[in-house]
């Protein structure tokens, strides 16, 4: 196989809060379409990475890379701007916006109209909420949600809420999709529905993904490659079939 | 028929407040603070018509009244609470407090402490119909809010800005990962607050026209009682709270034995409102994270 195009490189990442070292020296390399696990045990420091990355937290050291670019310290919309896209654990979709519109949100950067010209309704505000409009209902088919575009996001149930996050998401148009627990709280059909869809995604928009996640199933059916943390540290990091298998692994998850 | 136009002049001041408890209203949902000094841009607002009045143009000087007070929102913003983003709530309404009476002050200084008397804003002359009487100030203070309510619902529900507003009231974390500049959203509501407030200094201008520092204080805080009410962060619930705390006090204002305690009377209700409904009549119970 050819060599691909590296997405993101992590080096030496750390991150120090009071005393407690959340996250030290972590490193990652993902490259172009890759599915890509961070697992660990609770409390290893896979969100705070997360968080790390998309500018939520800036790091005490080390370097975050987006396709070359030194992304670590900016901003969060920056980062997101950049290419870097998320969904969260506990499922964080704007509730008093329809379906329709949280969809519409993620899409602001990628269609240019500033608020003069919406206040003076110019006719570049019109094509543009048009525009807006056509892309996000193309996204909501795509996750089968465009019967509920109407939908107060609130009122969608749980699974088609964490569809519409990764739908959000991808609106921005990232470089590098992070899913944070995407299967947290499902049951096994929904999860094996997550997986087709994840899948999907990656297939479909040629999409690069990162995720944290405890459903070994879901791990161990679709990621390619795995990093394990524990107590902030790098533990393992290697293709999933083997991580999975190492002694290491399994006594940082059952103890001795 | 006395109860009708006391009932549309309710209206019409109740609209007044409504344009200024939007102003508290949309600040508080979106930068989630108290922004105390709300009151005082009215009063700026009031001095700048008034020195823009050299161009003897009643709606010249309201269009750089406006354009004023979007500077000052903005600048107050940039320079007073955006510094304090991620401080207390309490360091930030001290702030404003403190903003508050920098306004006051420094508009003792340049105008000096007696009022002014800007008549030009003036609109006399009413429709009488037997024993109703109506002013046509409060008809164009009734035109003025149903045409900015429906321009503000439009700009919020059919516009990028409007939308990523609401986003960043509901979550300015997930907002910001989302791409949004909160920053420029804060600002632009500032911005919008301000304007309001302009507009409000000339309704007020129209039918009173006495002028002093200390203008905006009390439809500052009858408005920012509107906003509770109505459930402070919701901007149909300041537009509800505000109208009715307008026919409440013009109601009340009509009646020879209860005139004297209008004000007791509306700040009553919002004791009353707030022991049923805490969250004010159209404000969500907000959960707080853990």
């Amino acid at each position: 196989m050819s060599e691909r195009e590296t997405i993101l490189k992590v080096e030496h990442l750390a991150i120090q809060f009071g005393g407690l070292r959340a996250v030290d020296d972590v490193n990652l390399e993902i490259k172009k379409g890759e599915l890509y696990g961070l697992i660990g045990p609770n409390g290893a420091g896979k969100t705070t990475v997360f968080n790390l990355l998309t500018g939520v937290y800036k790091p005490t050291l080390g370097r975050i890379y987006l396709c070359g670019e030194e992304i670590g310290g900016k901003s969060p919309a920056e980062i997101n701007r950049k290419g870097i896209a998320r969904t969260f654990q506990n499922i964080r979709l704007f509730q008093n916006l329809t379906v329709l519109e949280n969809v519409m949100v993620g899409l602001a950067n990628q269609i240019p109209c500033n608020v003069f010209e919406s206040i003076l309704r110019l006719p570049r505000h019109k094509r543009s909420e048009k525009e807006a409009r056509e892309r996000a209902m193309e996204l909501l088919r795509v996750f089968k949600l465009d019967a509920y575009s109407d939908y107060l996001a609130a009122n969608l149930p749980y699974g088609k809420q964490r569809k519409l996050e990764i739908a959000r998401a991808l609106a921005t148009n990232p470089k590098l999709l992070l899913l944070d627990e995407p299967a947290a709280g499902m049951n096994p059909n929904e999860t094996q529905e997550l997986m087709d869809d994840i899948m999907f995604v990656r297939r479909e928009f040629d999409m690069t993904i990162l995720l944290i996640e405890h459903d070994m199933r879901l791990v161990g059916g679709i990621c390619e490659k795995l990093t394990v943390l524990n107590f902030g540290t790098e533990l393992v990091t290697g293709p999933t079939a083997e991580v999975l298998a190492n002694p290491a692994v399994i006594k940082a998850y059952l103890g001795d | 028929m006395e109860f009708l136009s006391a009932l549309l002049n309710g209206f019409s001041s109740g609209g007044t407040y409504a344009i200024i408890a939007i102003g508290y209203t949309m600040v508080y949902g979106i930068a989630k603070m108290l922004n105390f000094a709300h009151g005082d841009i009215i009063m700026v607002g009031g001095y700048a018509m008034f020195v823009a009045l050299v161009f003897n143009q009643p709606l010249v000087a309201l269009a750089f009244a406006i354009l004023a007070c979007m500077l000052l929102g903005i600048t107050v913003e940039r320079l007073a609470y955006k510094p304090l983003r991620g401080a207390s709530s309490l360091a930030v309404l001290i702030t404003a407090i403190g903003v508050s009476s920098l306004l006051q002050s420094l508009a003792q200084i340049i105008f000096g402490a007696a009022p002014k008397m800007p008549t030009q804003f003036m609109i006399n002359g009413a429709i009488t119909l037997g024993t109703f009487r109506i002013n046509y100030s409060t008809l164009v203070t009734l035109a003025v809010t149903v045409v900015i309510m429906t321009a503000l619902t439009v700009f919020v529900k059919y516009t990028k800005t409007g939308r990523a507003m609401v986003a960043v009231s509901e979550d300015r974390g997930a907002a910001q990962l989302m791409g949004i500049n909160t920053n420029r959203i804060i600002a632009i509501t500032f911005a919008i607050g301000s304007a309001l407030a302009a507009v409000a200094a000339y309704l007020m201008l129209m039918k009173a026209p006495t002028l002093s520092s200390t203008l905006g204080a009390m439809p500052g805080i009858k408005a920012f009682t509107a906003a509770v009410i109505g459930g402070i962060g919701s901007i149909p619930g300041a537009m509800l709270g505000g109208v009715l705390l307008g026919v409440i006090e013009s109601l009340a204002l009509s009646v020879p034995q209860l005139a004297p305690f209008t004000d007791a009377i509306e700040f009553a209700v919002l004791i009353v409102i707030l022991l049923v409904k805490p969250a004010g009549l159209l404000g969500k119970a907000r959960r707080e994270k853990v």
